[in-house]
């Protein structure tokens, strides 16, 4: 069997005494994307900055296309988008990328590249010139011109205006049509939840929850409503049909999880009336991700 | 739109391509940078000029031109192997593009190749215009093959030395103190070199250390050669050569990329 495009098992990381990444598992399979969601120092970048051979880890094992990241063999078939920075401020961003393209044996054409990306009119500028949107596309562009087999970007939408973070949405969506597996991090649950096959979040450098968006979120729905905290919810609970959950999170913060149709709402807004409470911002939604992660976490995701 | 095909065909070019690559980038980025240009060129012409024209230094007999060319050919090696190359290394650090580069195909050695390159090939931009500068001034080196493999030797050797000494900071320091510290002991070593000013204006008791300085040697090597027609200076070569060694080894254990 083919090995995973990334398989990371028990991986721990430590800066002096912090632990960074402790115990983390999962793996990313080839030709999906899988988005690596957690809250900022979670450990999403130290994660993918071993996985690109960066660094080192204390403990566990880590195989990227199922070597070592320490292989030279892999700097031909992964591509890198960093975080930040890479590129020299003075070089023009068409001489960056023809740069780039040299380095590879069967490199796309960097002035398509550029035009697919909207910077055919920026080749000439200088990098540190550059909007800070249109300096993380050609940092998204030279993680792909080498043609690799997987790509890892590291928070690729990070200060990019709405046009421009869905230029990079496509892009990403044409890798995956093309078999390229990708890694990417963020912090923004609608980008994974659109994005990707595959969802690991981590936070505080473990894996709280992985699988896809669907399973992550549920299909089932939820009622929600604000009303005064501390409601006591047995009473409800009891009216409310078998297998119904009903929670108070965050306080003053009421959730209702079951079969949400028009009796429930009919027993959660009579079981109000009894109590004395007005229901306020009633809604029937479906769980986010960023539920997912209130409730596997108790924090909020940014 | 142009239809670009993403499917994976991964590969690395072959290492004199992806070298070349890099060294084309390193020069022209070295051209191209006017603060590198006041360094390399600028400083060295005009001092070649100034001091040659004018009396303003006793050479202690001889032909002002005569004794100040190698000097300068000496300190255009000196700005670009060590000044240029400490700051414009510095800061690729600092900006991560040593990181970035570090996750292409092309490898470490062949980015140090790239950059060797680079300042060879700058140096010899700087060798013929000084050369043609000073010749307009009425200097007469000598151009025996002696004095022309002596002379690319201790470039050589001048080039791995200061080269080993500018990534040394280049790679510990803080981008900001390497570009102090760099146009620092540009101006110090110019002063103390034998540059412009003959060590033998020194006190007798500082000659021994200022000797010992990689820019005495080949300013000093450079002039017996061209100047003095003298073979190949042991002494100066011994000096570059041990720089050269105890710098680039101290660097391989020290440099940080990141």
């Amino acid at each position: 069997m083919e090995s995973p495009a990334v398989e990371i098992i028990d991986l721990v990381k430590r800066y002096g005494r912090t632990t960074a990444i402790d115990g983390l598992t999962f793996s990313a399979a080839r030709g999906a994307v899988t988005a690596i969601l957690g809250p900022n120092g979670a450990g999403k970048t130290t994660t993918v900055e071993i996985c690109e051979g960066f660094r080192r880890a204390d403990g566990g094992t880590v195989n990227v296309l199922g070597l070592d990241p320490s292989r030279a063999e892999l700097r031909a078939k992964v591509g890198v988008m960093l975080q930040a920075g890479g590129v020299p401020p003075a070089m023009r961003c068409g001489e960056w990328l023809r740069l780039m393209s040299r380095f590879h044996a069967s490199p796309l054409d960097p002035a398509a590249l550029l035009d697919r990306l909207g910077l055919t009119e920026h080749a000439r500028t200088p990098y540190r010139r550059m909007s800070g949107g249109q300096q993380q596309r050609v940092s998204l562009a030279a993680a792909v011109i080498g043609r690799p087999e997987l790509v890892f970007l590291d928070e690729p939408t990070a200060g990019l205006d709405p046009q421009a973070r869905h230029a990079c949405w496509e892009l990403v969506s044409d890798l995956r049509t093309a078999g390229v597996s990708v890694v990417l991090t963020t912090h923004h649950m609608d980008e994974a939840e659109k994005l990707s096959d595959q969802i690991v979040i981590i936070d505080h450098g473990r894996v709280v929850a992985e699988g896809t968006p669907t399973s992550l979120t549920g299909a089932e729905r939820q009622l929600r409503f604000r009303a005064r905290p501390g409601l006591s919810l047995d009473e409800l609970l009891a009216a409310l049909p078998g297998g119904s959950a009903a929670k108070e999170s965050p306080s003053g913060h009421y959730i209702i999880e079951g079969q949400v149709g028009p009796e429930l709402l009919a027993t959660v807004t009579t079981w109000c009336a009894a109590e004395g409470v007005t229901a306020d911002d009633l809604s029937i939604e479906r769980r986010t991700l960023e539920d997912v992660f209130l409730e596997l976490t108790g924090r909020e995701l940014r | 739109m142009t239809t670009l095909d993403f499917a994976p065909a991964p590969g690395a070019a072959p290492l004199h391509r992806m070298v070349l690559a890099q060294a084309g980038a390193e020069i022209r980025s070295m051209l191209r940078n006017g603060e590198q240009l006041l360094l390399t060129m600028i400083i060295p012409v005009l001092l070649l000029v100034g001091f040659s024209a004018a009396p303003l230094v006793d050479v202690g007999g001889g032909s002002r031109v005569d004794f100040m060319t190698p000097g300068v050919l000496a300190l255009a090696v000196m700005s670009t192997a060590f000044t240029g190359q400490a700051i414009a290394t510095g800061f690729e650090r600092r900006y991560g593009v040593l990181k970035r580069l570090g996750a292409t195909p092309l490898s470490r050695t062949g980015l140090m190749l790239a950059k060797t390159l680079a300042v060879v090939a700058v140096e010899i931009i700087q060798v013929v215009v000084l050369s043609g500068v000073a010749i307009a001034l009425g200097w007469r080196p000598a151009s025996s093959p002696l004095a022309v493999v002596s002379l690319i030797l201790l470039i050589l050797l001048g080039t791995a030395a200061f080269s080993g000494l500018g990534l040394l900071m280049a790679g510990t320091l803080r981008a900001e103190a390497t570009l102090a510290g760099a146009n620092l002991v540009y101006l110090v070593l110019l002063g103390c070199g034998g540059v412009v000013f003959p060590l033998s204006k020194f006190p007798e008791s500082v000659r021994p250390v200022l000797e010992a300085l990689p820019i005495s040697a080949l300013t000093g090597g450079l002039r017996s050669v061209l100047t003095d027609g003298a073979g190949l200076p042991l002494a100066a070569v011994a000096i570059l050569a041990a720089w050269a060694a105890v710098s680039l080894f101290i660097t391989s254990r020290t440099f940080r990329w990141e």
